[in-house]
């Protein structure tokens, strides 16, 4: 089962590595993996998503709670949250500009380059709407494209939020 | 008040009550030394440097307190890697500082860089690059707070060569101390009735025991409940093998009858053990038909390779009072007249001949405040099998990863850290040929250290698992050529002398131990002895190997 895994972790260098490490290193697989900044400098939050069942993702949360940097775990409920990635897609578009303006339309797509002989598309939606927008857009050539990793927030007034640190951290 | 990085290295060093440390100096951590020549902080030049992370590692297990251990850039960082790596998997607070090449010079791949906290990153429980000067106290405070703090290990401090000469504001200072998580009292309850209710419980002590010095506390736990009780090998002293409650060693060399009570026990009481695959065999079959309670100050042990019925994660002392106060006195008379209907821990080892040298030593240790350092292979099992062990970090050994090489240094660290104690360490000839060279720091600073050295001119373990799982077809095993290892300590100004039989091993250590200067005892062992019992690779832990025809 695809799961959702916000991890609120310090802003610090080698964070990423120590996140990324004990996935490989316990033989768990990320399928997409997001990280930025929060509202507060010294946290970051990463979004990872992966396939796995109950007792994985209890094991991999409490892995993760073990890592000293990082300062809060949550598996989001898949159906309560709000979900984005983000693409840039790059499609030949010759005599069939107008098309594929209009298709693009439907997905909610704007196009942010109109350079040369191709479009370059935005979108953002969930992994289902961004499939579709790739499928559709397959027949006319994709000459290159680029994908954010999924990012992902709770509904409702439910938050992940870190006061502060369990440790007392030097300053930067 | 202005001091270099170098001097406020030495000064949070010396906070930390920090008295001995064991290292190698090297170009990028000069400033370093150079500091600690007018510091009172004793320095032990060993060997090599993975003598000093066993060393430190040693002294962390001989007394609950952080070893220390330093070294240079490079390949005086990657040389601590086993020793690190050691401390992590046994679960040992360790602070080692690395001197890194200066900041400028960091990613041009300079002489000795290596990206040490990359490499130890898997094999820490943290670690840092310090690349403001500013940070640099706060940071070996922390380091030294996160190697004790909850379950202990290792942690590396790198710091570059430039932020050791630094001039910086200096502050005495101490951090704020940080809780532990509380145990859940729900579950604590579902605990004590699991307990009061069961008909055949078994108590697993494990090495997260003796970590958190909670050995009186899992004592009188059982004691009051006439609750037997096996251990894992890191738990070996928890609960001294002169009680009756105990019934030994469990786990893939465990002792027959210590096995078959897990085996057929309605509940497992388990504290501070992770389950390791040399504890459970097989681990589908190991919780079948009975209730898994499983205590453990780091809740990411609870179901990860156990699945437990009740898991509490909680600081092991508290937990094991909890229990204590809320459990009910039971006749159990019914189960000890089956656990003593199997082969007592005594009499099963068949007939082999080496478990009589470990035998032997029993009368020599007991009752007497001696430490017992092991290293990795067959002389560990018949260790662990035999020797009496009676008190908490008197059995100091490398489980998790089992580190050979591990004992005469890590023996050299706990002689230091307790010189009221004696120091016994036991090796392999295999494995004193890796770390041998430590005799010279033994020998130097006349480290009153015993080496015993079962000399059975091959890898006994490796000899064993060739037998059992490749049809004898022994490859590498066996050493051709011929090492005296009286001599060879000799070389180092160390006396010693070789021993054939049990009685003159117990009589040569009993004289080695009134010495006040390291001594060396090489102990002739058949290359044929084999580890017994021994569970068959890959089934239960009741599934004992049957040899035929051994030899």
């Amino acid at each position: 089962m695809e799961q959702i895994i916000a991890i609120v972790v310090r802003n610090q260098p080698g964070v990423l590595m120590r996140v990324a490490g004990m996935f490989s290193r316990r033989g768990y697989n990320i399928d997409s993996l997001a990280v930025g900044t929060t509202e507060k400098p010294e946290f970051s939050r990463m979004t990872v998503t992966m396939d796995a069942d109950e007792a994985t993702i209890q094991q991999v949360c409490k892995q993760l709670e073990k890592l000293v940097e990082v300062e809060a775990v949550k598996v989001l409920p898949p159906d309560s949250s709000s979900k984005r990635s983000m693409i840039l897609l790059k499609v030949h578009a010759g005599e069939k500009r107008i098309e594929l303006l209009r298709l693009a339309e439907v997905f909610r797509a704007h196009a942010v380059d109109v350079k040369g002989s191709s479009l370059t598309f935005v979108a953002t939606g969930d992994e289902g709407k961004l499939r579709a927008l790739i499928q559709v857009m397959e027949p006319y050539g994709i000459l290159e494209m680029v994908q954010t990793g999924l990012v992902a927030l709770e509904r409702g007034d439910t938050s992940l939020r870190v006061e502060s640190s369990r440790f007392s951290w030097p300053r930067e | 008040m202005k001091l270099t990085g170098a001097e406020i290295m030495v000064r949070c060093l010396a906070e930390e009550g920090v008295s001995t440390i064991f290292g190698y100096p090297g170009g990028a951590i000069l400033p370093f030394y150079d500091a600690l020549r007018t510091s009172k902080i004793k320095h032990i030049l060993t060997a090599h440097e993975q003598g000093a992370s066993h060393a430190a590692d040693g002294w962390a297990r001989a007394t609950g307190q952080v070893g220390v251990c330093v070294a240079t850039s490079g390949p005086g960082a990657t040389n601590l890697v086993t020793g690190l790596a050691t401390a992590y998997l046994d679960s040992i607070p360790v602070v080692a500082i690395t001197g890194q090449v200066a900041r400028p010079m960091i990613g041009h791949d300079a002489f000795q860089e290596v990206d040490i906290t990359g490499i130890t990153m898997p094999c820490t429980k943290h670690n840092f690059l310090v690349k403001e000067p500013a940070q640099l106290a706060h940071t070996l405070r922390l380091a030294f707070q996160l190697a004790k703090h909850g379950r202990p290990g290792p942690v590396l401090v790198d710091v570059p060569r430039d932020v050791q000469t630094e001039l910086i504001e200096y502050v005495h200072d101490k951090l704020p101390e940080v809780g532990l998580p509380q145990p859940d009292m729900e579950r604590v309850n579902r605990a004590i009735a699991a307990i009061n209710q069961a008909q055949r419980p078994v108590m697993l002590v494990g090495g997260g025991v003796i970590r958190a010095d909670a050995e009186y506390d899992a004592m009188h736990l059982c004691e009051k409940l006439h609750m037997p009780v096996v251990s894992t090998l890191m738990g070996l002293g928890a609960i001294s093998a002169y009680r009756k409650l105990f019934l030994g060693m469990t786990g893939l060399h465990g002792h027959e009858r210590a096995n078959n009570a897990v085996k057929e026990a309605d509940l497992i009481l388990a504290v501070g053990s992770r389950f390791n695959d040399r504890v459970t065999g097989e681990r589908s079959s190991y919780g079948a038909n009975k209730k898994v309670v499983h205590i453990d100050i780091d809740p990411a042990e609870l179901d990860k390779n156990i699945y437990s019925n009740i898991g509490i994660a909680g600081p092991m002392k508290q937990v094991l009072n909890l229990l204590e106060q809320g459990s009910k006195v039971k006749d159990l008379s019914p189960w000890w007249q089956r656990i003593e209907s199997w082969t007592s821990m005594e009499e099963d080892f068949g007939d082999e001949q080496a478990p009589l040298f470990l035998k032997a030593l029993n009368a020599v240790i007991k009752d007497k405040d001696y430490i017992v350092v092991t290293d990795v292979g067959q002389h560990q099992m018949w260790a662990a099998q035999h020797l009496k062990i009676q008190f908490a970090r008197q059995f100091i050994t490398s489980g998790g990863l089992g580190t050979m090489g591990f004992s005469l240094p890590a023996a050299m660290g706990a002689a230091l850290a307790r010189p009221q104690s004696r120091v016994i360490s036991i090796s392999g000839d295999g494995g004193f040929k890796m770390t041998g060279s430590e005799l010279y720091t033994i020998s130097t600073h006349k480290i009153p250290v015993t080496a015993i050295v079962f000399n059975n001119h091959g890898l006994g373990m490796i000899r064993q698992l060739q037998t059992v799982q490749f049809e004898k077809r022994f490859t590498s095993c066996e050493f051709p050529g011929y090492v005296d290892f009286v001599r060879y300590a000799e070389a180092f100004g160390v006396k010693g002398e070789h021993v054939k039989t049990p009685e003159q091993l117990a009589e040569a250590l009993a004289k080695a131990m009134e010495l006040d200067e390291p001594y060396l005892i090489e102990v002739e062992i058949d290359p044929k002895d084999m580890v017994l019992p021994m569970v068959v690779p890959g089934l239960g832990i009741g599934d004992f190997v049957k040899f035929e025809e051994k030899k």
